[in-house]
């Protein structure tokens, strides 16, 4: 760890103004820069700003501010009744302790668990542009098997974001110039050649809140996530589903999945496959091939192919169950 | 007379001060003056240092010292360090020269007065190398190890060759890193030419003895202080290189020093169970009866010490067979330095022999308890002694009966619960019994109380309540009423908590010194002015509940023993004793023996895989503490559990660096990975170990339960898994099921 200046912001307009990270639970970025990864000259302390609400939208849906930690939106009524695979996916991650203190906008802003991210002794192209990576030629069991570049191969490893992926979450953020806002599947970039790259936030740009939208009477969700363990673990392959069946048809159905992807990884492919058909297994089945059509395998994780392809058909299975 | 306590549910004494955080851990100790060593570690595989830059670290702020092989004072190594009182778990002092043996060695040492200051001072040293292409994996050696250690009896290749059944299996368990709670640390105090080491350690005399040594200082000047354990698992039986670090830099700057050891170097500074490649051959009839045992074990080690994990030892006694053979090999990498983990030997050794046994019946179409039935072991084959006391076929079948055994059908995922195939396995437990020699020292207070002391130690697996019942079971004292006191090198000496030998060794010892001191409190009552035995025959009372009475009185008609030492106006009585190994133990083999039941869920949907229930019953001889025996028994098949389905410690193979070097990505087992679990001790007392008939049981359960899980998993999904951890990929492998 690096010694670092920190200040407290009491104003999104006082945070946004000072150069600086942005700290809030700290469980991403402090367990960073104790192994040097993050090496900020100046830490922004957040957790004074007025974001920790979670509200009801004007169009029905729920606004929920960047410092809303994790335990409290997965506990939240409104959330656990109407956004139940936000939820199940916020309680599936991490410890109990951990998502005390891990908020809204750093979750979704976590890096990734790559080994040789981890470790600056290694070369890492996400850390230090250029440099290489090591993951590509060396253990890869938990890395990912859609949206690698030859650059960079890291797992996205939030769950929450899976969820909010497929419920179409708006992201909302302030900087200098003011706040605009943008979808959740256009905030994450592909590594490409720059790894290091990871979302669109500009230096000095804040997460404020998010938005979800609000869903169609009648709709389910579920989350599942498959791992070795049955607690603390990141996912090997996870599925989020959020579907409206009418008539033994699949009306509308939103697909993601976390653990095999360099983002959290929405797939429309899935989504055109599954909606006018039959909500049936076989169709669900047909959906997770569609989702997993580009994928490929590094040397330990192919397994993660087949894996995730089970978790979106069980996902969709158990959702559509009561539907 | 009042029951004894002896096998009762006697709550932990020490329980309350660690769940209040009152109990103090190596570092927790408050020292005046401590400054904090910081230990930076070689970020190359093999090699040598070339330089070590200094310059800005030194004059940063709050440096008193940057500490390596250039500059450090001497260290010396041990006289015979595979020995008690002399075991270095790397033989290699630190900063001996300007080598690096493995990924993760110790290369030099910031300390300064703040821990910030010494972590940033690290961070600031700059160390240039003259890397060497590092040997990472056993497939890196090309040329045969020689053969370490060889048993044999009859003449296993022919009867194998000859064999109408034959099993031939190689069985791989990966790397496994102890990962105790408590990590690793040490504060070393010097007050002149003496040195006080607050430690964390299984063993503190020893510690005390190799200090001496390494420091070379008289071992009157070394004392060791390890009150509180959290955990062991035998990472901490013998001194770590951090361990000399802290004595080393605290004379040098003249200050107490801490140095802590972080995680991520616990995966390579403070040992490890090696990988293990074992190759078992079966031989047996068509019933089922073994002809031969061939087993061929071979495990890395560092190339500082060579340390055989003996998965080897049990295959000569653990089943009836005439010829059997068995080997050992070792093969020198640049890997950090093993060391013993909870059930040595035994856990991977058994794993692979009863997987064996376990395809054996399979092939045979035959029960799996029914072929270890066939081959039960009725005497030492090995040595061709009787056993102390056996009673393993109780084992399974009482475990058997609870678990509903009977209603196992043999055939690939045929039993259900709903949605989820259920797959049943089981296994063997086994571990050497052993006793050596200890002293202890109990004392009576005119305040009522009694204290047992022994420089043995607690590492969280009950020894503080085993001693205080042990007094309380001879004096009739209650156990509340008992002060337990612990690992600290200048008490009488004791054993190290170690090869589950503790209990036995130690319990002689204070059943002694109990009754010595009783000895001496009946001569007092017989001379006491005012004592109602005042003049009468010492020999002709006794004491029992906390009183003196006439022999053959009920207690209550005699004085409470804190009367006649108040009478008699003294402090308190002290007396100690001394006790070695079993008398007859060369008569006997001496062993605990187990027997686990396990039942995995299995849903091939999702290819997700989980233990649903285990029961295990246990011949341990007699159980002094039912409680925490009951938690040994637990704790083991919970860590059974992670090394059959979880742990693994992942090396990159271009440098040996253990990539998962932490407690998010080193998987141990959690709550919620475990199920509804039951332990039922058989309690036969052991007739030859000592008077209480107590064998030791803190790894014993560790043994047969991986081997009981891969069966199970087998049971479930048809998978034979032969190489742990099983991972989903190994599982889903085979798409039939």
């Amino acid at each position: 760890m690096q010694p670092f200046g920190f200040t407290q912001a009491k104003t999104v307009d006082g945070a946004v103004a000072q150069s600086g990270r942005f700290v809030a639970g700290g469980t991403t970025l402090i367990d960073l820069m104790k192994l040097d990864v993050e090496t900020p000259r100046q830490v922004v302390d957040i957790n004074l700003l007025p974001l920790d609400r979670v509200e009801a939208a004007p169009d029905g849906g729920l606004k929920i501010g960047a410092l809303v930690r994790n335990s409290d939106l997965a506990n939240h009524p409104d959330v656990k009744a109407r956004y139940t695979v936000l939820s199940e996916a916020l309680l599936s991650g991490a410890s109990p302790q951990l998502r005390n203190m891990a908020t809204t906008g750093g979750n979704l802003l976590q890096r990734t668990r790559c080994y040789y991210f981890r470790d600056t002794n290694y070369a890492c192209n996400k850390r230090q542009p250029g440099s290489g990576c090591p993951a590509i030629d060396g253990f890869n069991r938990v890395h990912a098997v859609l949206g690698g570049s030859e650059n960079c191969v890291a797992t996205h490893p939030s769950d929450m974001a899976v969820a909010m992926m497929a419920l179409e979450t708006l992201v909302h953020m302030q900087g200098t110039k003011g706040e605009r806002q943008i979808a959740l599947d256009d905030f994450y970039l592909a590594p490409g050649s720059t790894p290091d790259k990871e979302n669109v936030l500009e230096p000095g740009e804040l997460i404020t809140y998010v938005t979800l939208p609000a869903l169609a009477a009648g709709t389910k969700s579920y989350y599942l996530k498959l791992r070795d363990r049955a607690q603390y673990e990141f996912a090997l392959a996870s599925a989020a589903v959020v579907v409206q069946v009418d008539g033994g048809r699949v009306k509308r159905v939103r697909i993601a999945m976390g653990g095999v992807g360099t983002k959290p990884w929405r797939s429309k492919e899935a989504e055109a496959v599954l909606e006018g058909k039959a909500a049936n297994e076989q169709n669900f089945r047909a959906a997770a091939e569609a989702a997993l059509r580009d994928a490929k395998p590094l040397r330990y994780n192919g397994f993660k192919i087949e894996l995730a392809k089970r978790a979106v058909v069980r996902a969709l299975m158990v959702a559509t169950q009561n539907a | 007379m009042a029951a004894s306590v002896v096998g009762t549910a006697v709550t932990r004494v020490d329980g309350r001060v660690k769940v209040t955080g009152a109990a103090r851990y190596a570092v927790d100790h408050p020292i005046e003056g401590v400054v904090y060593g910081v230990p930076i570690a070689s970020t190359i595989g093999s090699g040598k240092i070339t330089a070590i830059d200094t310059s800005v670290a030194e004059k940063m702020p709050g440096v008193l010292a940057i500490l390596h092989h250039g500059n450090c004072g001497p260290l010396f190594r041990t006289a015979s360090p595979f020995e008690q009182d002399s075991w270095m778990s790397e033989s290699r002092p630190p900063f001996e020269d300007d080598t690096v043996y493995y990924y993760g060695q110790f290369v030099a040492l910031a300390v300064a007065n703040t821990f910030e200051q010494a972590l940033d001072a690290a961070s600031h040293v700059k160390i240039s190398y003259r890397e060497e292409k590092p040997l990472t994996r056993m497939s890196d050696v090309a040329e045969q190890p020689p053969v370490r250690s060889r048993y044999a009896r009859g003449d296993a290749e022919s009867a194998y060759n000859s064999a109408p059944m034959k099993i031939d299996a190689t069985y791989i368990t990966p790397t496994e890193t102890h990962n105790p709670m408590e990590m690793h640390g040490t504060i070393a105090v010097w007050n002149g030419d003496k040195v006080t080491l607050y430690e964390t350690t299984q063993g503190v005399m020893n510690h005390q003895g190799v200090m001496s040594q390494t420091l070379g200082v008289p071992i009157e000047d070394v004392h060791i202080i390890s009150p509180f354990v959290g955990s062991g698992f035998g990472g901490k039986l013998a001194p770590w290189p951090h361990s000399l670090l802290a004595a080393m830099a605290a004379r040098r700057v003249n200050r107490p020093v801490k140095v802590s050891v972080p995680r991520s170097l616990m995966f390579t500074t403070v040992g490890h169970r090696p990988l293990t490649e074992q190759r078992v051959r079966l031989g047996a009839t068509e019933d089922g009866k073994l002809m031969a045992i061939v087993h061929e074990a071979k495990n890395p080690t560092s190339m500082i010490v060579d340390f055989m994990e003996r998965c080897t030892g049990p295959t000569p006694m653990i089943y009836s067979c005439p010829n059997v053979t068995a080997t050992e090999q070792l093969v020198k990498l640049n890997i950090g330095t093993p060391c013993p983990m909870r059930g040595p030997g035994r856990t991977p050794g058994m794993y692979a022999l009863d997987s064996a046994m376990d395809e054996l019946a399979v092939k045979l179409n035959l029960d799996p308890m029914e072929v270890r039935l066939r081959n039960y072991a009725e005497k030492d084959e090995s040595s061709n002694l009787p056993f102390s006391s056996k009673h393993l076929r109780e084992c399974y079948q009482t475990g058997a009966e609870k678990f509903g055994w009977s209603k196992r059908t043999p055939g690939v995922g045929s039993m259900r619960d709903g949605s989820e195939i259920l797959g049943w396995g089981m296994g063997t437990a086994t571990w050497d019994a052993y006793r050596g020699g200890s002293q202890a020292r109990v004392r009576l207070s005119a305040d009522g109380r009694a204290r047992v002391s022994c420089a043995t130690q607690d590492i969280g697996t009950g020894t503080y309540t085993v001693v205080a019942i042990i007094v309380s079971d001879k004096t009739g004292i209650p156990v509340e009423r008992i002060d337990a006191v612990l690992g600290d090198s200048s008490l009488p000496p004791g054993p190290t908590s170690g090869g589950s030998a503790a209990t036995a060794t130690v319990i002689p010892a204070v059943a002694a010194a109990s009754m010595n001191v009783i000895g001496e409190l009946l001569k007092l009552a017989v001379i006491t002015d005012g004592s109602p035995f005042n003049g009468a025959d010492a020999t002709t009372l006794a004491m029992s509940s906390g009183r003196v009475h006439k022999k053959g009185d009920a207690p209550e008609s005699g004085v409470p023993f804190e009367q006649l030492l108040k009478l008699r106006r003294v402090a308190a009585l002290e007396a100690e004793a001394k006790t070695g190994g079993a008398p007859d133990e060369d008569k006997y083999s001496m062993h605990s023996f187990g027997a686990h039941f396990v039942e995995v869920g299995w849903d091939p949907g999702i290819a997700r895989l989980r233990v649903r229930r285990t029961l295990t019953v246990m011949d341990a001889g007699r159980i002094i503490s039912e409680k925490s025996g009951r938690n040994q028994i637990l704790g083991a098949v919970v860590m059974g559990i992670g090394m059959a389905m979880l742990e693994e410690t992942i090396y990159d193979p271009r440098n040996a660096k253990p990539l998962n070097n932490n407690y998010a990505d080193y998987l141990v087992a959690t709550n919620a990975d475990i199920p509804e679990q039951e332990c039922i001790f058989l309690d036969y007392p052991d007739p030859v170990i000592g008077e209480y008939g107590a064998r030791g049981i803190g790894e014993i359960g560790l043994t047969g339960v991986a081997s009981a899980l891969t069966m199970a998993t087998y049971h479930a999904t048809g998978v034979r898994v032969r190489d742990l951890p099983i991972r989903i990929e190994k599982l889903m492998a085979n798409r039939a099921v």
